[in-house]
């Protein structure tokens, strides 16, 4: 047993000293030591490649894990968090359970936020400031688990000027007072950053835009309805047990009942109900009836005639009842209210772009407001920032990724005096440029002029209620209506009215309400869970109607980062491979980069390369590299740029590298996509519910064969489309008789298509990057799971119709005694809160067991 | 039956006080954020509790 601990103890700190050497310069030395050691165990290396994890962010720490203080770290990054935790003594971090610490961004650059001085800008993302006490509530996308919520409540222990700090989980925003002379703004977002919890501040914060999702004023209500219900229930006692005759307390004393509960109800009517009298007559004014419009009426009338008993003590009135449709109509709606997204779904440019930039005056770099560039100015844009405004390149070279415009992956190289446009991000060395317009007009920002922007998406009501608003109010009021002449016919003309009000009382479809939010709120938390966000429970109903379905390629069929590299043609030698993982270095073109993280990984498995020194490297844009390693001239890149003649046709389906040495082609590198899994069954998913599927990129042709097996056809693939094009392809696909279309895009240039779409999926890796405008968010994971959410929402429908026809149950029951005149409030007491009981518990098992039947779900 | 009087004066006056206590509760932001403070009372902390005061607008 010892023996055995020994041996796994040497074996770790074997291949902890191997990690070491590994750094550059010790290359050639680890290698050697390695195949040696390699020798003395008859194991070979990868078995014993144990993986091991960060200590700070736990992500696996590859071939090149840092050591200080005895822990791995995975990067520099990581290992400064822990270094600065380690120095205020705050590693309990580390001891929480599910404590995943976050990689401070790796472009972060002093002075980043130095913005957040300028008084101007100040003034707008502090949210009190008085006596020196400044208090900010920040945005911060990468908390994610109980640890970030303990260091950020410590952020006093890093820094003496936070006095305090307070998270709000679900929203993910950090409340922090500062004293203003012991700690500047910029110094602070720089402090959180630091420790990997940058703040995002955006254009949207700084114009005032802050939706509060919460209202208390909804909660105020619950509150005032419930007590109320539950004291007029008190009050009505004597009444429900004495079902015939008297209640036996006397005249005077039901004369104060009654008085108490009137006073009871009163700010349930005038207050808590408020919110369905104001939506009902906002419908009414602009000659539409809502569902809201009944719910008022039967209140209203209730009330009214309740007063009148009790005034006239000729019975104790509906108030019970009332205020508990009240009470229950309110839960529902905070209970779906509360299953929303906290999610922020409309999102514009003003988003995506940066607060200020880098103004360099006079050879001083200074920070300025983003809308107060003028034409002329001079920026300084840095790696993967992006461009704010349309301008005229002023440094020689730049290389600028406009994926987030166009959709196409690779970079576009300009050199000096060219236009560049907003939108694209610098990958490389950072640029200057000469502003040629403002941020607002330039052309990016035309974009969100285009008409399905500017016009106000009308939320209309659902389909299903309005049905029901139309039929089932008209009906009420005509079985009202009927039940009032026959009891009038019959000279009984008390009778009559009785009768016509409890039909309009007990047909309130408040039960219909109910089960819409019950349903709703059920289905969108089940959604969530299964990795999609929806903006709203109207989503849901469009969502069950979906006819076709339009995918968008890059990073929402393929996985953002991820391709697979194979060699093809004479082998390489490890110096051969050495030479061409150093020329792709030189380049920040995604090629050449996928095939030097393709080399490195070989480099880790099999060992190291040597590398020489490179000479006179150049790159040309649309070609290649080339660079003089030792004597041997390496040229990387298309086929023409090396000279291999047979480049034809065929080289569209997949991204090549070819390689030559000395002016000989050796071979290429082929580079496909890596699609996510399961598309095909997804697309036979769909089609077997007869909804059509194409796919729609702003990419040039790529992986036709295997496109169109997934798609059933090469017809349904369409290439290089510009963001216009794509909108008008969802338009087309609505056609004259509006069917219902999805759109999936992740991009920047689906951002038209996703508004234009019925329903538009912004599809996201990391749900808390920014995503365009949508009507949900999908987990890039879950992109699998479409089909089923399209099913289960159409299964929600059913849900709403199947509990309506209970409440229709519990009507007709209510009408038989309605229309003679002779509904006792106790009747109503104990019919009104069992229909709702019964819905809720109705929809919340049915939506439940729906979701287990399809989703295959994970912890319901 | 005067006795009913002062039974349900005191009735209402406790439901009331809870109500009172209910709004004020949600008045001072403890309904704002039902998730957080689950969390943040699983924390061993070795000194007091923060002092961040509630926003009690």
């Amino acid at each position: 047993m010892i023996r055995i601990i020994n041996f796994v103890v040497r074996k770790a700190q074997f291949w902890d000293r191997v990690r070491i050497e590994k750094k550059p310069g010790n290359l050639d030395n680890a290698r050697e030591k390695m195949m040696e050691k390699a020798d003395l165990y008859t194991h070979t290396p990868e078995e014993n490649l144990v993986e091991e994890t960060c200590y700070h962010c736990s992500l696996p720490c590859e071939d090149t894990a840092i050591r200080y203080d005895s822990k791995a770290f995975c990067c520099s990054g990581c290992q400064a968090v822990y270094s600065i935790l380690k120095e205020k003594d705050l590693c309990a971090y580390y001891r929480l359970p599910d404590a995943k610490g976050n990689s401070p961004d790796r472009n972060y650059y002093k002075g980043k936020y130095q913005y957040l001085d300028l008084p101007e800008i100040k003034q707008k993302v502090v949210s009190f400031s008085e006596n020196g006490i400044t208090q900010v509530n920040w945005y911060i996308p990468s908390m994610h688990c109980s640890s970030c919520i303990w260091l950020l409540e410590n952020l006093h222990k890093l820094h003496d000027g936070v006095s305090a700090a307070l998270v709000d989980f679900p929203e993910k925003t950090v409340r922090i007072s500062i004293r203003d002379e012991a700690i500047k703004l910029s110094e602070l977002a720089g402090l959180m950053s630091s420790v990997g919890y940058e703040p995002y501040i955006s254009l949207n914060d700084l114009e005032g835009k802050k939706t509060s999702r919460f209202d208390r004023k909804r909660i105020y209500k619950i509150g005032i309805a419930g007590f109320a219900f539950g004291n007029i229930m008190f009050m009505g006692l004597s009444d429900y047990f004495t079902i015939i005759g008297s209640t036996g307390l006397g005249s005077e004393t039901e004369a104060v009942f009654g008085a108490i509960s009137i006073l009871l109800s009163l700010p349930v009517f005038f207050y808590c109900s408020s919110d369905f009298f104001v939506s009902a007559w906002k419908a009414i004014k602009n000659r539409q009836l809502n569902i809201d419009a009944p719910i008022a009426l039967a209140i209203l009338v209730t009330f009214v005639r309740s007063l009148f008993e009790i005034a006239s003590q000729t019975g104790s009135g509906y108030l019970d009842s009332m205020t508990g449709i009240v009470f229950f109509m309110l839960i529902g709606r905070y209970f779906q209210d509360k299953s929303y997204s906290l999610i922020s779904f409309d999102r514009d440019y003003k988003s995506f772009f940066p607060v200020a930039v880098s103004v360099m005056k006079n050879g001083i770099e200074s920070q300025m407001q983003i809308s107060e560039i003028e034409p002329g100015d001079r920026l300084r844009i840095r790696s993967s920032e992006m461009i704010p405004c349309d301008g005229r390149l002023v440094s020689e070279t730049a290389a600028i990724d406009y994926s987030f415009v166009s959709g196409e992956s690779a970079p576009v190289t300009k050199t000096m005096n060219e236009q560049v446009y907003a939108g694209g991000k610098i990958s490389g060395a950072s640029i200057e440029l000469e502003a040629t317009k403002k941020v607002a007009q330039s052309y990016l920002t035309g974009l969100w002029n285009n008409d399905v922007f500017t016009q106000a998406r009308d939320e209309e009501e659902s389909r299903l209620t309005s049905f029901i608003n139309r039929y089932f109010t008209i009906a009420v009021f005509l079985i009202g209506s009927v039940s009032w002449i026959y009891w009038a016919w019959a000279g009984d003309f008390k009778r009559g009215f009785d009768a016509m009000t409890t039909v309009w009382i007990i047909a309130c479809p408040c039960a219909l309400l109910l089960s819409d939010t019950f349903t709703n709120g059920n289905l969108l938390a089940i959604f969530r869970r299964n990795g999609l966000y929806l903006k709203n429970a109207h989503i849901l109903e469009k969502l069950s109607g979906i006819k076709k379905v339009v995918f968008d390629k890059t990073g929402t069929l393929t996985l953002p980062d991820a391709a697979e590299v194979r060699f093809k043609g004479y082998p390489l030698t490890p110096a051969e491979k050495g030479m061409i993982a150093e020329v792709s270095k030189q380049s920040v073109h995604p090629l050449s980069r996928l095939v030097r993280e393709f080399l490195e990984r070989q480099a880790a498995e099999s060992g190291v390369f040597s590398v020489s020194g490179l000479k006179q490297y150049k790159e040309q844009a649309g070609g290649g590299l080339e660079a003089v390693c030792g004597s041997v001239t390496v040229r990387l890149g298309s086929g023409r740029w090396v000279g291999e003649a047979g480049d034809g046709g065929e080289e569209v389906r997949t991204s090549r590298v070819y390689i030559a040495f000395d002016g000989v082609v050796r071979g290429f590198f082929e580079v496909e996509s890596k699609y996510r899994e399961g598309l095909k069954e997804t697309v036979r998913l769909l089609d077997k519910d007869g909804i059509d599927a194409c796919m729609l990129s702003g990419d040039k042709p790529t992986d036709i064969v295997f496109l169109a097996d997934v798609f059933g056809g090469e017809d349904r693939l369409s290439f290089s489309r510009t963001p216009q094009d794509k909108l008008d392809f969802v338009r087309q696909l609505q056609g004259s008789n509006r069917e219902a279309v999805m759109m999936l895009g992740d991009g920047l240039n689906d951002a038209g298509a996703l508004m234009q779409s019925d329903v538009g999926v912004a599809v996201s890796d990391n749900i808390n990057n920014f995503t365009p405008a949508s009507d949900a968010i999908l987990e890039g994971s879950c992109l699998k799971d479409i089909g089923a959410f399209v099913r289960l929402a159409a299964a929600g429908r059913r849900i709403v119709t199947g509990s309506f026809g209970i409440s229709v149950i519990y009507n007709i029951v209510g009408l038989y005694f309605a229309v003679q005149g002779e509904l006792k409030p106790v009747v109503a007491a104990i019919l009104m809160p069992a229909s709702s009981i019964s819905i809720i518990l109705f929809t919340t098992l049915m939506s439940r067991l729906k979701a287990r039947q399809l989703m295959k779900v994970k912890n319901l | 039956m005067s006795a009913i009087y002062i039974l349900i004066a005191a009735g209402l006056l406790i439901a009331g006080g809870f109500l009172f206590v209910f709004l004020w509760a949600v008045r001072s932001g403890q309904f704002d954020d039902d998730i957080t403070p689950s969390i943040r009372i699983l924390f061993d902390d070795e000194e007091p509790a923060d002092t961040a005061k509630n926003n009690s607008g």
